[in-house]
């Protein structure tokens, strides 16, 4: 699809080869910007090859097949000890529980918008939630959840100390805080999805006698599935990659710790780590000094992104009905 | 209105005594909507017209491939300053790519190439900077394609542009006032040039997109089915126009319209398939072509 | 009662369900407004608006906080936070300001010069840079740009001529900004890029047609036609550059510094800290009361950004709307 030449008059033909737009006949500030766009470009190319380039190298050192799967151990030699298993599993769960409760409340909301939307003085307030929700910095939802959690109200879902102080973190506050920063793409894919749907296929259903809620159910929420898999797959990148949640709201604990003794409540309820809090501690600004550790964690993280990226782009070719987030951020 | 009758009132009107004047379009009048005797009789002015000028583009064997399908074959035409060129033929058969190879703007779709001459001015198009060949044979789009800019902004446009130090716009107010008057448009904007060009009517958004093209003051104007997404009053205008602007311009006007074709131009060629099947005056063309498929193209056999 | 199961629902109950889902979005925002300014009203009602002032050192000022016991004087809430809001605007100004500059450029470079198979690789990377987590550019700033700066950028004789006020170890302004405008980059370049190839070709054709050379058409026409976006480019990188707390918090330094611009060369070296930034520093110590206040505090401040960014750029977006109509 390219409609213009990327570089005027290289073009093979028959003859003499046409004459494109010398330089010399640009403005001087024009010369400039263009000596410019092609430095940008180089150092954009070198930047990036660089970061992963680096990031690869100084991961893989670390990495082995035992890394992946055992569990941190605590020892002397911190530095050459211990795999990640934990916060990998941490990063899942903590990733489960955000989806989990992003998807349903985003595409009602997004059907309910598109589909009734009465009065609609409503329906702009419930996109304008969402577009805040959007742009509200994570650090800020930490510290909300932080401040709602320990209410009283909510003391089963973490752990309560022994003078009555809810401590307001656990896997389930901050899979909840999570499913925050989900929210705002799964719902603008679903909505973009559901307005590209034609009006007349809804009107074929009406006029086949359906009700509105039976035409969701059968027509328009299976046309919409590849947005919906576009959304959680954005809204999965967001969350795997955010650390200020995490950090706040999932307690400081290495390993996995659940709080009771039932299997899964208890994990639910305890705490643990992710993968971006591992890189977090064993960096210098954590209490960590084992360098190679955070690299290796860091490398499975951006291997992780990365493979999230081309599941979006590979959904979006396969065709959904309207264009897709473009960036993992979820606007 | 069929062709033929066209034909027939054509020729009662050179046979009769007086040659209706050659209008111009006044300053203190908005542009009139012709009623159709008029227009009817507007075919006779052609002859008092202007004297065909020097030869601007010379066509020889062109030809322009689009990888491997030939789109046009084998072209030579002659075009000169003070007549006006239609291109006429069914859809599909290379009148629009010739039109575009005229400036180069077939460069911009990868893949294409052509063969045969084409000379501006005794220089080969080809040889010329495509920016400079640009500012000499301008082009007119089908749809009316401002740039969401102010209507001053719109005409000054190709003069700041292709300059090299950014002129003034006290420089530029004369040069963009005489192209919008030459256009007709004047008038009608002279209140406020700065408003938004995209606020304008279709008729008045396509006259403008003329005006740019013209402030350059071109040698040869190219258009590519001007009127074809415009209501009849604004194809009216813009025909006058043409008529027109003639005197100091070639024009080459691609339509599909053969009454259009009738009423505007001097010469006309009709493609086929990349062929050109035949080139002549338009009076030769559509009472006495010299092709069979000439004949059937005119009489509306096929479309 | 099988025949009601199978029945789909009414519209009207569907629709209130569904509704009620949707303002329950709604209910989460007014929560959090509501949770974040009460916790932080005792810091505003002890300081008032001086709160934004200056005086004295954060550092200190917190530090004495944290050993207030539950019932804290009015005095413990004592806090002047302007050099937060100093290291805030000025790590997000010049980060965006660069990184818009810098987006500008790649994105012309991309989409009119960049050779096809480069412009195909070019683009996925953008994305997956826009993407990368923030802690692993923290994780290179701070284990290999800071070092770089602290031990090969930074003369021997700088450190010592403030030696008795900072220290200066390469985590710092520099750096800081150097990774943010690395961070808010790629999202500019992908919003831009996008928006430069969707401009209508019949108006690139147009000014090409004119005989203008296809770098200047784009610098002319299409900057002009998407300024919306490049305005939406601005504002989305500001709000990611404002919450960013985590990798500020590993890259900027040790302390809670105001950078000083008489300070000559040095000022790019001095330690700052932004708002979000020390939300997290200070994290662990949210049982006092005071601390808890003052942080909910940055909080708010934040909130209140990213709500005016919003509304400054649908304000900015208003007046470009009449030339675009029609054509967006």
């Amino acid at each position: 699809m390219s409609g213009f030449p990327l570089t005027v008059g290289h073009r093979g033909r028959y003859g003499a080869r046409p004459r494109g737009s010398s330089l010399r006949s640009w403005r001087w500030s024009d010369r400039v910007v263009y000596v410019l766009a092609w430095a940008s470009g180089v150092m954009l190319c070198a930047v990036a090859g660089a970061l992963v380039a680096y990031l690869a190298v100084r991961g893989v050192q670390y990495l082995s097949p035992s890394v992946l799967f055992s569990r941190p151990q605590p020892g002397l030699d911190q530095a050459r000890t211990g795999g990640f298993l934990d916060p990998i599993l941490g990063t899942l769960l903590i990733t489960l529980i955000g989806v989990v409760l992003a998807t349903p409340i985003a595409v009602a909301s997004a059907v309910w918008v598109v589909e009734y939307g009465r009065p609609t003085w409503l329906a702009r307030v419930v996109e304008s939630s969402v577009e805040i929700v959007a742009g509200t910095p994570d650090i800020v939802i930490a510290i909300f959840g932080l401040a709602l959690f320990q209410l009283g109200l909510f003391a089963p879902l973490s752990f309560t100390s022994a003078q009555g102080g809810v401590f307001g973190r656990s896997f389930l506050v901050a899979g909840a805080m999570m499913s925050l920063l989900a929210l705002p793409s799964v719902f603008t894919a679903v909505r973009d999805g559901l307005e590209a749907i034609p009006g007349h296929q809804r009107e074929g259903a009406f006029a086949l006698g359906k009700t509105r809620v039976a035409t969701i159910r059968r027509v328009l929420l299976p046309g919409v599935r590849p947005n919906i898999a576009t959304g959680v797959t954005l809204g999965i990148g967001r969350i795997v990659g955010d650390t200020a949640i995490v950090l706040v709201l999932l307690g400081a604990s290495l390993r996995l710790d659940p709080q009771s003794d039932v299997p899964g409540v208890g994990l639910l309820r305890g705490t643990g780590s992710t993968l971006t809090s591992y890189v977090y501690d064993n960096s210098p600004a954590g209490e960590g000094n084992a360098p190679q550790k955070a690299y290796a964690a860091a490398f499975v993280l951006l291997l992780l992104v990365l493979g999230l990226n081309s599941a979006v782009g590979a959904m979006s070719r396969r065709g959904a009905h309207a264009p897709v987030g473009r960036v993992g951020l979820g606007r | 209105m069929s062709v033929h009758e066209f034909s027939a009132v054509h020729r009662a009107g050179v046979e009769a005594e007086e040659v209706p004047p050659v209008r111009r379009i006044v300053l203190d009048r908005p542009p009139t909507v012709v009623v159709s005797e008029e227009g009817v009789r507007g075919a006779a002015r052609r002859h008092a017209a202007t004297v065909p000028g020097p030869e601007r583009l010379s066509l020889s064997k062109v030809g322009v491939r689009y990888g491997e399908h030939a789109a046009v074959k084998d072209v030579s035409l002659s075009i000169r300053q003070g007549e006006v060129l239609a291109l006429i033929g069914p859809s599909g058969c290379g009148k629009t790519t010739l039109l575009r190879t005229l400036n180069r703007l077939t460069e911009l779709t990868p893949g294409a190439r052509r063969s045969g001459s084409v000379l501006l001015d005794g220089d080969e198009v080809e040889q010329l900077e495509n920016t400079a060949l640009r500012a000499r044979v301008s082009m007119v789009f089908q749809q009316p394609n401002p740039f969401p800019m102010s209507i001053f902004d719109n005409v000054a446009f190709a003069l700041r542009e292709q300059s090299r130090k950014r002129p003034g716009k006290r420089e530029l107010e004369p040069r963009v006032i005489d192209a919008l008057l030459r256009v007709g448009l004047y008038d009608e904007v002279a209140g406020d040039l700065d408003r938004p060009a995209l606020r304008l009517s279709g008729g008045q958004q396509q006259r403008l997109c003329i005006a740019r093209a013209i402030v350059q003051r071109p040698e040869v104007l190219l258009m590519d089915e001007p009127c074809s997404a415009l209501d009849p009053s604004s194809t009216q205008a813009i025909e006058e126009l043409i008529h027109e602007l003639r005197g100091d311009l070639a024009i080459v006007i691609v339509t599909h319209n053969l009454q259009q074709a009738h009423r505007v131009a001097d010469h006309v060629a009709f493609m086929y398939l990349g062929d050109l099947v035949e080139y002549g005056e338009v009076e030769q063309v559509f009472q006495s072509p010299r092709a069979q498929r000439t004949r059937d193209y005119v009489r509306g056999v096929f479309g | 009662m099988l025949k009601r199961l199978r029945n789909p629902w009414p519209d009207h109950r569907a629709e209130r369900l569904l509704g009620a889902v949707a303002c329950s979005v709604g209910l989460v925002i007014a929560l959090m407004i509501l949770f974040v300014a009460v916790r932080a009203w005792p810091t505003f009602a002890h300081n008032g608006l001086s709160w934004l002032g200056f005086g004295g050192d954060v550092d200190k000022q917190v530090g004495k906080m944290i050993y207030t016991g539950p019932k804290p004087p009015a005095a413990a809430y004592h806090l002047r936070a302007w050099p937060l809001v100093y290291g805030t605007l000025l790590s997000t100004g010049f980060a965006v300001l660069f990184g818009l500059v810098f987006a500008l450029l790649s994105a012309i470079f991309i989409v009119e010069f960049a050779p096809g198979p480069v412009q195909r690789v070019i683009t996925p990377v953008v994305r997956l840079l826009a993407s990368v987590p923030s802690v692993i550019y923290g994780l290179v700033g701070i284990l290999v740009l800071a070092p770089f700066v602290g031990n090969h950028v930074i003369s021997g004789s700088e450190k010592q001529s403030v030696e008795y006020v900072v220290q200066l170890d390469g985590t710092g302004l520099v750096v800081a900004v150097v990774i943010l405008t690395l961070m808010v980059t790629p999202i500019m370049i992908a919003l831009i890029a996008d928006a430069l190839r969707s401009v209508p070709t019949a108006w690139r054709e147009g000014a090409v047609a004119l005989g203008v050379n296809p770098l200047r058409a784009t610098l002319a026409v299409s900057l002009r036609a998407i300024r919306p976006a490049i305005v939406a480019a601005a504002v989305l990188a500001c709000a990611r550059a404002l919450g960013e707390a985590v990798m500020l918090s590993m890259v900027s330094g040790s302390r809670a510094f105001t950078p000083k611009p008489i300070d000559g060369v040095v000022f790019l070296f001095e330690p700052l800290r932004t708002l979000a930034a020390s939300i997290v520093e200070n994290a662990e110590a949210l049982n006092a009361p005071a601390v808890r206040s003052t942080v909910y505090a940055f909080a708010l401040l934040l909130l209140f950004s990213a709500f005016a960014l919003s509304l400054s750029a649908y304000l900015v977006k208003l007046p470009l709307r009449r030339y675009h109509a029609g054509a967006r």
